[in-house]
């Protein structure tokens, strides 16, 4: 993984004391909140109900041991003792006292981390894909880029005060795990006919209250110029988006409004111009500099498979369930990919202890090749680089752990937003209905047979959930001072993103369990087979059967 | 008002003049982009040393031709979080090589400083004595830059493989 260098090094030391800084001044009234609240935000800290809150950049999702353990320290010390894994490869920290903010920082440092424009009208923290490196179907590491991409964006001089925020994510692979079409730019590795690595690049997907899937502005940007097309984007983005509604300033709606065609010719002129211009595009030694942080651990020589894993494979059902939900094949013979579910039955989505952090940190230093860990897209957590023979003991410590839930990509993970447990946007909570959902379906064995789906839920527009590509979402509303639910059916974020469909009238909160749990039947009845997904059985018979469920014949 | 350029407080030389206020010869003038644009020809024919203010959404390349002749660009700043200003600046320096001054004008705080300076900016007009002394201190927060931009200092990645040249 990339390591902090004396320039790296020096920068976030740097920023750390420049914080502090303006921290005193607000703390002596030199800053009035309105001038304090755009540079905290900048480096992640935000007021909520109760507290602030620090969210903390995993860049690209990739971390170790080391770094792990200094979570859990903070979250102990500066927190209750437990840190929030968020959507976007980011850890919240829900009860901070603005005194202590620089402390933090000053700790993070010192494990070459940071939280830096985790937050405010920046280019925020890349994410890419948490297999990177480990997955059978990746043509390129997609945190070379990552980590290119953060360097070039951090403390940008042109675009720190953007219209509104911006997201980047990329993904080495043909299987979208990054969700790139749901970001304000989405990029995808891929090789052009003469064989040159470059990217598809996307623009103005989105969710929040006007959801997009990104459009195609380019089929193919050779390597070596990427940050120059980042730039024009990143340009034409800043001189046209809209600064006169918060709502209507994100990338996604200047796409909407002037056309993808219209932005794909300013783009195209300001990328010709700034070529000459400037000398943005790294040199080849800067990018193999970089690219060699990623290059593949030291993986052993081994066979296929291991014969004690197989033995307690086949001897133990529990074991045996774990596996086929929470591991993935590895790329390399012998080594898989482990992924650790946040979401224990009835739990809160994302959220883990300080105990849980530093057991995480042990296994991963014990059996994680370079003591690897990866933060997901879903609220959970994964281990890249797992040799086969050692699953048993890694299950066991993991479920000493209460972190061997087996549920990866059910009913049971289940990805939420704070909602109004704290935040001061919310229209209703978010976290008691995805632990009563997560109590509704219980039964790993229930399950297992549903397979793969995908529930999630917002509190409010904003959309910090994901609940647009759900395959089930769920959107707190305030209907006359009451907490109401819309459900929404059909979203998806992969390579065939799509946003879900409102199926009608809303929900109580007890409703909406209901309600979820009537759909899940009315898949079951109708799903050709166990092997036919409910995102392929809705596509297959449309919404139409679902909501005479819910709502009766009439309705629908 | 104090102006700070280099890094120190210098006094202003400059009249911002109202667009309705006739352009002396002996005095140096910033003018509107809109007035300047309509009173072009009788602006430049003037012997005055000019300047003339951009807001957020005035197009620069419709005086990119005029700036041999001016002095000082001034601008806007509305509020701190509308950056549209800092592509300007970016396009004045790297597009159309503007070698005069840039000055930033309106909402203008100390954090916003050292971006506005890599963008090309060289003259801050801020509120106060003591605000000055904040922006010489400002000027010293970062020591390394990830990117280029238009202030002529090296990116990062420039330092580290000057070093590893050198080693
Ligand atoms: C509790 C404090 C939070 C506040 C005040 C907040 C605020 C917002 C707002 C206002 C938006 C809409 C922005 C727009 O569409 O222009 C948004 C979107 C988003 N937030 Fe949050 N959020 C919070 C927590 C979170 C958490 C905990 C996560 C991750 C679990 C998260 C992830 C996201 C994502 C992924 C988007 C989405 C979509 C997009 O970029 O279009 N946020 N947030
Ligand atoms: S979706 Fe709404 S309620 Fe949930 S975290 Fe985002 S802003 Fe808050």
């Amino acid at each position: 993984m990339y390591r902090y260098d004396e320039f790296d090094e020096t920068l976030v030391k740097e920023r750390v004391a420049q914080f502090r800084g303006q921290i005193a001044r607000r703390l002596n009234g030199e800053l009035t909140e309105e001038e304090f609240k755009p540079l905290r935000l900048m480096n992640g800290l935000y007021l909520q109900i109760h507290a602030y809150m620090l969210r903390v950049a995993i860049p690209y999702g990739t971390f170790n041991a080391k770094q792990m353990r200094m979570l859990a320290h903070i979250g102990r010390k500066y927190d209750k003792d437990y840190g929030h894994f968020t959507t976007r490869q980011n850890i919240q920290f829900n009860w901070i006292k603005l005194e202590d903010t620089a402390d933090i920082l000053e700790d993070l440092a010192t494990v070459e981390m940071h939280a830096i424009q985790t937050s405010g009208n920046c280019i925020r923290n890349t994410t890419a894909d948490p297999y990177a490196g480990a997955a059978v179907d990746e043509f390129e590491d997609p945190r070379i880029w990552a980590e290119v991409i953060r360097q070039w964006s951090s403390f940008h001089p042109e675009f720190s005060f953007l219209p509104r925020k911006f997201k980047i994510a990329v993904t080495g692979a043909p299987n979208d795990r990054a969700a790139v079409r749901v970001h304000d730019i989405g990029l995808t590795i891929k090789k052009n006919a003469a064989g040159e690595t470059g990217f598809e690049v996307m623009i103005g997907g989105g969710q929040g209250r006007s959801p997009f899937i990104a459009k195609t502005i380019s089929e193919f940007v050779p390597r070596d110029n990427l940050l120059s097309y980042l730039e024009a984007i990143l340009r034409v983005y800043n001189m046209l988006g809209r600064r006169d509604n918060k709502y209507k300033a994100r990338i996604k709606i200047l796409v909407h409004e002037v056309g993808i065609e219209e932005i794909r010719r300013l783009v195209e002129a300001e990328w010709e111009n700034l070529k000459g211009e400037t000398s943005v595009d790294l040199p080849a030694e800067e990018r193999d500099r970089i690219a060699a942080y990623f290059r593949a651990p030291s993986f052993e020589t081994l066979a296929d498979t291991d014969t004690g894993y197989e033995a307690r494979r086949f001897e133990d059902r529990d074991f045996r369930h774990w596996v086929r939900s929470n591991v993935v094949a590895h790329r390399q013979p012998g080594y898989a990919i482990v992924n650790i579910s946040l979401k224990p039955t009835g739990g809160i989505p994302g959220d883990i202890s300080g105990d849980q952090m530093d057991a995480v940190a042990d296994i991963a230093d014990a059996y994680a090749l370079d003591s690897e860990i990866r933060a997901t897209l879903q609220q959970n957590l994964v281990l890249p680089h797992v040799k086969l023979s050692d699953l048993p003991a890694v299950y066991d410590k993991l479920a000493a752990a209460g972190l061997a839930t087996g549920n990866i990509g059910l009913a049971g993970d289940i990805i939420a937003c704070p909602g109004l447990d704290y935040c001061n946007l919310a229209n209703a909570r978010a976290i008691p209905i995805a632990q009563q959902i997560s109590d509704r379906f219980a039964d790993l064995n229930r399950q297992y047979d549903i397979g793969n789906l995908e529930i999630k839920i917002s509190g409010c527009i904003n959309a910090c959930g994901h609940h647009h590509v759900g395959h089930i979402g769920i959107l707190g509303v305030d209907r006359k001072g009451e907490e109401h639910y819309q459900l929404t059916l059909g979203g998806r974020a992969d390579d065939a993103a799509a946003i879900g469909e409102i199926t009608g009238p809303g929900f109580s909160a007890d409703g909406i369990i209901d309600a979820v749990d009537n759909v899940v039947e009315t898949y079951l009845s109708l799903r050709q087979d166990p092997a036919e997904r409910f995102i392929d059985t809705l596509e297959r018979v449309g919404h139409t059967p679902f909501k005479e469920n819910l709502y009766g014949p009439k309705a629908a | 008002m104090a102006l700070i350029k280099n890094g120190t407080q210098v006094s202003d030389q400059w009249l911002v003049a109202a667009d309705d206020t006739p352009v002396q010869a002996d005095i140096p003038t910033i003018v509107s982009y809109k007035r300047f644009l309509a009173e072009r020809d009788t602006l430049v024919r003037s012997r005055a040393e000019l300047g003339v203010k951009l807001v957020p959404g005035d197009d620069v390349s419709a005086i990119a031709a005029d700036l041999p002749r001016l002095q000082v660009v001034a601008l806007d700043f509305p509020k701190f979080t509308d950056g549209r200003s800092y592509s300007t600046a970016r396009l004045l320096r790297q597009r159309y090589g503007f070698q005069g001054e840039i000055r930033a004008t309106g909402d203008v705080l100390r954090d916003q400083y050292l971006f506005m300076k890599r963008a090309g900016f060289d003259a801050f007009q801020v509120k106060d004595g003591a605000e000055a002394q904040g922006w010489i201190e400002a000027m010293g927060e970062l020591s390394h830059y990830y990117q280029p931009a238009a202030d002529g200092t090296n990116a990062v990645w420039a330092e580290r493989h000057a070093i590893a040249a050198a080693e």
